[in-house]
């Protein structure tokens, strides 16, 4: 046996025991997030030995009927299974003490996380697609489970709950329904056997594949317009699931888009890839405004999820584009890049979502209005958090900072290379992801210095604690890995060139792209950084003491933290700049002294951002179900003769039809 | 735009020729010919700000001295106080003096603020401004003349 | 790592951080003649710079090392920034650095490190400043990417030494419809990012106007002589950046003693009588009431798109 096989015998046996043990004797959290965490990995040591050239198959025909079970790990899953396995490694350890509260120690929820994680590292080893869509079925009910955990909290949580169920079973039926329409061109349903016959489908099957299959992966992606569940269940879940979630399950949505579209049916059509680089810009400039507009802590993180798996889109367009076009090399920087921004994300959404975890556990609030002054009592969380904004947003030494500049060098050079189609869509795109750049930033800023910096805005932000240990160490690895990712990208580039099927960028310290010219070096970056950083504050910042003043209140004060900027009053400009796209619900009530209407008494704002393409393109649909279930509510009126009576007339009917027919 | 610039032209320059300096203040050597001042009205009729504000116009031009008004105590070194300190902004001015960064120097406008002037003896007063914060400059005139303000930031700068 | 890099290296950064107090009192200068007064002479702000680091540090209640080490971090950005960009000479010292997106991504750096100490200090003004601070940011990222990927496509690369040497090479590319778009929408972007009048008034004295002074309200002493230096420095690595990515001509491109003179002083040239236009052009505009100011914004995003389209359709 290989190290890859000894890797996902490892993975799925130790998940499958901690969740044997979790039914049998319930043991205490530590016990499930420590299985959970070796879970993760040995995913890791699978996938990056998958992806390091080693490979595994196996077909278990009797373990499930009609079609079995059939593994195999290529590079690509490799990739994912890796990331899915880090991500499961930090949020286990995580769990260890944040499972500790009565909600989340029910048998049925420390049941459902090892079993999600196993699922998430089944579904990019599936090589059949009877395999994949039971996997696929397994991490969605694990995952919906694990939502509703704290479903005590209040009447949101379950509706989360049915907001996830619904979008992601209908996303299961679409990519059933495309994987199915797809079987029936080919012999039987293992991916070498659809491989061979994606060659010879005609172009409309092959489109009907694509977009079946496309719109069931984004919706777990995230993509806008089938985001809506997003928000919503992110936010609601606990912590550590919402890591999970947010930084590994939404991968698998780009899997089976990169799987489906690029390996299984061979490139396609350039409209195809045209709508997914579409979708993902869409995407990501619609995700980050509202996670600009949103303050809600976990929503917001929610929101730049969506945002982040737009910009992983927008690079598997162009990659799909250039290779239609035949550009082998562009097609390959492209994927590199999205491919890298996949990995990348997992580790700072991870970070982010477990240090937020941190703060609900710590002030029982996600509400950054409420939140602020974490910096004295929280340092490990609030560095963590910080770490993961300044990755988060772009900027160098950040993490999302090299895939952005990959991703941007592939769109600059697809430029001359791609034709009318690509001029187009190259500068709308470099647009889109500038402007998502930007408003990463403002989000990111809001985020870290409106929840953690200045002075507590509520008594529970003002009584917060460090969290317990395991929940440190989760952040820590997390954190490590950032920094590892931002400094030495190189560390990984091979597996990633790997699963992307081309080297388009060498390098190990210094990235240069192997088909133009264009390097960048964050590492050396970094060192200039520091180095001017220790020159300045040598020759300018001095050893004098500093002498402790209090804040310029313009003599008057003292300031109380209701004067602060909120997030909200931090959102408010670039809300009024993108008025007309968020359309913001505002509420002003002013109330005025009974003597005189002249004077104010106080002064009420509100304001609402909701989701306007939810608005548009749901309520519609929701309406219009809610009609036809009214309108059915007329036939079942709850009579039992009513219901004998049907029962009889349709059996009456069923035999005229008999007698007609034969 | 056109109009604006023939007015330029025209105008040409309006800043008075720089009359001799006067003496350096020894407490104002230290900040090298580069005074901010923040000015705080303790209580005035706004008959010195006036003043102040053509101090800094471009006839008088203070600025051309090295004097320059900021918006914060905090990168301030002179704070300008007019009028008398009314109880209601003693606190206030002492806090702002706590916020400036020392060495800092306190600049007295206008008989008022010296010795509060024709307010002397109200009940809304709590002194002249050095009986708040140590004074270092004081200008005399009901109000000053632009020129007399200049003058006395002339001895701060040293310029 | 060449021997023009690295003299670029050393002269660069020293040149900037000696000369940028000099191009704003050369700005004041130019602004104070245009209003009929006399000025303070170029010389002021290094007057101001050198009595603000003599004075004593002062650490607001309930600031934290963010507050503290921000104007660090604004100023090494700055300083990384005037290392690595071909000012005098067409080499870097540290070329996978000398790249235009790093190079934007690094001044980012430094306006979201002040952007962060504003909030930090939790008064209302620091928390005003860092919004509009970062709401310009966020809409000025868009068009200045866009711009240099107009930029960067007719030369097929990022990296600043190979935009300016094509352009020494090839001239003619200056006065080609994409480049001049580009420079009127980076003109733009300039002045937004260095918080010059119509968008932000650096000399205001009235809260509510502040875009950059609010953030800064509560820096004194050394620290605030860091970000007065910063917010110069980055004026001057602003201006140069545009002047050599459209005019690079009079930039070393040997290691001689002549020709690296004739670069810092083609360098100084340009930089002053931009930092002048841009000066006497201030006196003829009123600052923009800031919820106008997103259309300006927009409007040279467009530019910049034009431009993007000009390179592609009559390249």
């Amino acid at each position: 046996m290989n190290l890859v096989a000894t890797g996902m015998a490892a993975a799925v046996a130790i998940g499958l025991v901690t969740a044997l043990v979790a039914v049998v004797i319930r043991p205490r959290a530590a016990v499930v997030g420590a299985g959970t965490a070796l879970t993760g990995a040995a995913a890791v040591v699978a996938g990056a030995a998958a992806t390091g050239g080693g490979s595994f198959s196996v077909v278990l025909p009797g373990v499930l009927p009609l079609s079995g079970v059939s593994l195999t790990l290529d590079p690509l899953g490799g990739l994912f299974v890796a990331v899915t396995g880090g991500v499961a490694a930090a949020a286990g350890i995580y769990a260890m003490s944040y499972m500790d509260t009565p909600d989340l120690r029910a048998r049925g929820v420390q049941v459902a996380l090892p079993v999600f994680v196993v699922a998430m590292v089944l579904v990019p080893a599936a090589a059949s697609a009877g395999t994949l869509l039971v996997c696929w079925e397994l991490m969605a009910l694990a995952s919906l489970v694990l939502v509703v955990a704290e479903h005590r909290r209040g009447p949101q949580v379950a509706s989360a709950g049915r907001w996830y169920a619904v979008m992601t079973h209908l996303g299961f039926v679409s990519v059933l329904i495309g994987l199915m329409v797809f079987v029936a061109h080919a012999p039987d349903d293992s991916f070498t056997a659809l491989r061979e016959a994606g060659r010879n489908l005609s172009p409309s099957a092959a489109g009907i594949v694509f977009t079946l299959t496309l719109a069931g992966f984004a919706s777990k992606a995230g993509i806008v317009p089938l985001h809506a569940w997003l928000p919503r269940a992110h936010p609601e879940a606990p912590s550590h699931v919402s890591a999970l979630m947010s930084a590994a399950m939404v991968n698998l949505g780009v899997y089976g888009v990169v799987r489906v579209g690029v390996d299984l049916l061979g490139g396609g059509a350039v409209w195809w890839w045209l709508l997914v680089l579409a979708l993902g810009a869409v995407s990501a400039v619609y995700g980050i405004l509202q996670a600009a507009m949103s303050s809600d802590l976990k929503r917001l993180l929610g929101q730049s999820t969506t945002e982040n798996m737009g910009l992983v889109l927008v690079g598997v367009g162009a990659a799909g584009l250039f290779a239609s076009s035949g550009d082998q090399a562009l097609a390959a920087l492209a994927l590199t890049a999205a491919l890298l921004h996949v990995v990348g994300h997992a580790a700072f959404k991870t970070l982010l979502f477990l240090a937020a975890g941190s703060v609900l556990h710590a002030t029982g609030s996600r509400d950054l209005d409420a939140l602020g002054g974490l910096r004295p009592v929280m340092p490990v969380t609030t560095a963590a958090f910080g770490l993961g904004a300044l990755a988060a947003s772009a900027l160098p030494p950040g993490t999302a900072f090299v895939s952005e500049w990959l991703l941007l060098q592939a769109l600059i050079h697809g430029l001359p290379a791609g034709g009318v189609a690509a001029a187009i869509a190259m500068p709308v795109a470099v647009a889109a992801v500038a402007l998502t750049a930007g408003l990463a930033v403002a989000t990111f800023v809001k985020a870290f210095g409106v929840g953690f910096l200045a002075k507590p805005r509520s008594a529970a932000a003002a009584g917060a604690h460090e969290s317990p240990f395991t929940m440190l160490v989760g952040m820590t690895v997390a954190a490590a890995v950032c920094v590892v990712l931002a400094l030495w990208p190189g560390a990984i580039l091979p597996a990633v060139q790997a699963a992307a099927g081309g080297a388009a960028v060498s390098g190990d310290v210094t990235l240069r792209l192997s088909r133009a010219t264009g390097a960048l070096s964050p590492l050396l970056l970094t060192l200039a950084l520091v180095a001017g950083f220790v020159v300045v504050a040598g020759a300018f910042a001095g050893r004098r003491a500093r002498r402790e003043a209090r804040l310029w209140d313009c003599g008057g004060g003292p300031m109380s933290a209701r004067m602060e900027y909120t997030a909200t009053s931090f959102a408010e400009p670039l809300q009024r700049v993108f008025d007309d796209v968020v359309q913001p619900e505002l509420d002003v009530d002013v109330s005025h002294h009974q003597e005189s209407r002249y004077l104010v008494q106080a002064v009420e704002y509100r304001r609402k951002v909701p989701d306007r393409i939810e608005k548009r393109l749901y309520r519609p649909v929701l309406a219009l179900i809610t009609a036809w279930g009214r309108a059915g509510r007329g036939l079942a009126p709850g009579s039992v003769h009513r219901y004998l009576g049907y029962g009889f007339y349709a059996v009456c009917g069923v035999l005229i039809l008999l007698a007609v027919t034969r | 735009m056109l109009s604006l610039w023939r007015k330029i032209r025209r105008t040409g320059r309006v800043a008075e020729p720089a009359p001799p300096s006067p003496e350096r203040l020894e407490r104002a050597a230290v900040l090298g010919g580069s005074v901010q001042i923040r000015h705080v009205d303790a209580g005035s009729c706004n008959g010195c700000e006036v003043e102040i504000a053509s101090a800094f116009g471009p006839v008088h031009d203070g600025e051309r001295y090295g004097a320059r008004l900021v918006a914060s105590p905090r990168h301030a070194d002179a704070l300008l106080v007019t009028g008398v300190v009314t109880r209601n902004m003693a606190e206030p001015l002492r806090r702002t003096f706590d916020a400036v960064p020392s060495p800092k120097l306190v600049v007295a406008v206008g008989d008022c603020a010296r010795d509060c002037g024709v307010f002397a003896g109200a009940y809304g007063v709590a002194g002249a401004v050095r009986d708040v914060v140590p004074v270092d400059l004081e200008i005399p005139g009901c109000p000053p003349r632009p020129e007399a303000i200049v003058e006395g930031l002339r001895k701060l700068t040293g310029r | 790592m060449s021997a023009l890099g690295i003299v670029g290296g050393v002269v660069q950064p020293v040149l900037i951080v000696a000369g940028s107090p000099l191009l704003v009192g050369l700005m004041r200068q130019v602004r104070a003649r245009l209003e009929g007064r006399a000025g303070a002479g170029i010389l002021q702000p290094w007057r101001d710079l050198r009595k603000l680091s003599r004075k004593e540090r002062i650490e607001p209640r309930g600031t934290s090392d963010v507050f503290r080490f921000a104007p660090l971090v604004l100023v090494a950005t700055t300083l990384v920034v005037a290392v690595v960009v071909p000012f005098v000479t067409t080499e870097s010292a540290v070329d996978p650095v000398a790249d235009l997106f790093a190079v934007v991504a690094l001044l980012a750096l430094g306006a979201v490190a002040l952007a962060l100490a504003g909030l930090d200090t939790g008064t209302a003004f620091g928390g005003m400043g860092a919004s509009r601070e970062m709401t310009i940011l966020a809409l000025v990222e868009p068009t200045l990417l866009v711009a240099i990927f107009a930029l960067s496509v007719r030369v097929g690369s990022t990296n600043l030494g190979a935009i300016v040497s094509s352009t020494l090479h090839d001239p003619a590319r200056v006065i080609s419809p994409a480049s001049l778009l580009a420079a009127v929408a980076l003109v733009v972007v300039i002045v937004a990012e260095t918080g010059r009048i119509p968008v932000d008034n650096p000399s205001t004295h009235l809260e509510l106007t502040m875009v950059h002074e609010a953030m800064v309200l509560e820096y004194a002493g050394p620290d605030l002589a860091l970000v007065e230096l910063a917010a110069a420095m980055r004026l001057s690595v602003f201006l140069g950046l545009l002047a050599n990515l459209f005019a690079p001509w009079g930039i070393a491109t040997t290691a001689t003693p002549p020709a690296v003179l004739i670069g810092v002083l083609a360098l100084v040239v340009k930089v002053g009588v931009l930092g002048g236009l841009l000066a006497a052009a201030e006196v003829f505009v009123a600052k923009l009431r800031l919820f106008r100011v997103p259309e300006l914004l927009a409007g040279s995003f467009l530019l910049a798109l034009l431009a993007v389209a000009a390179s592609f359709f009559l390249a």
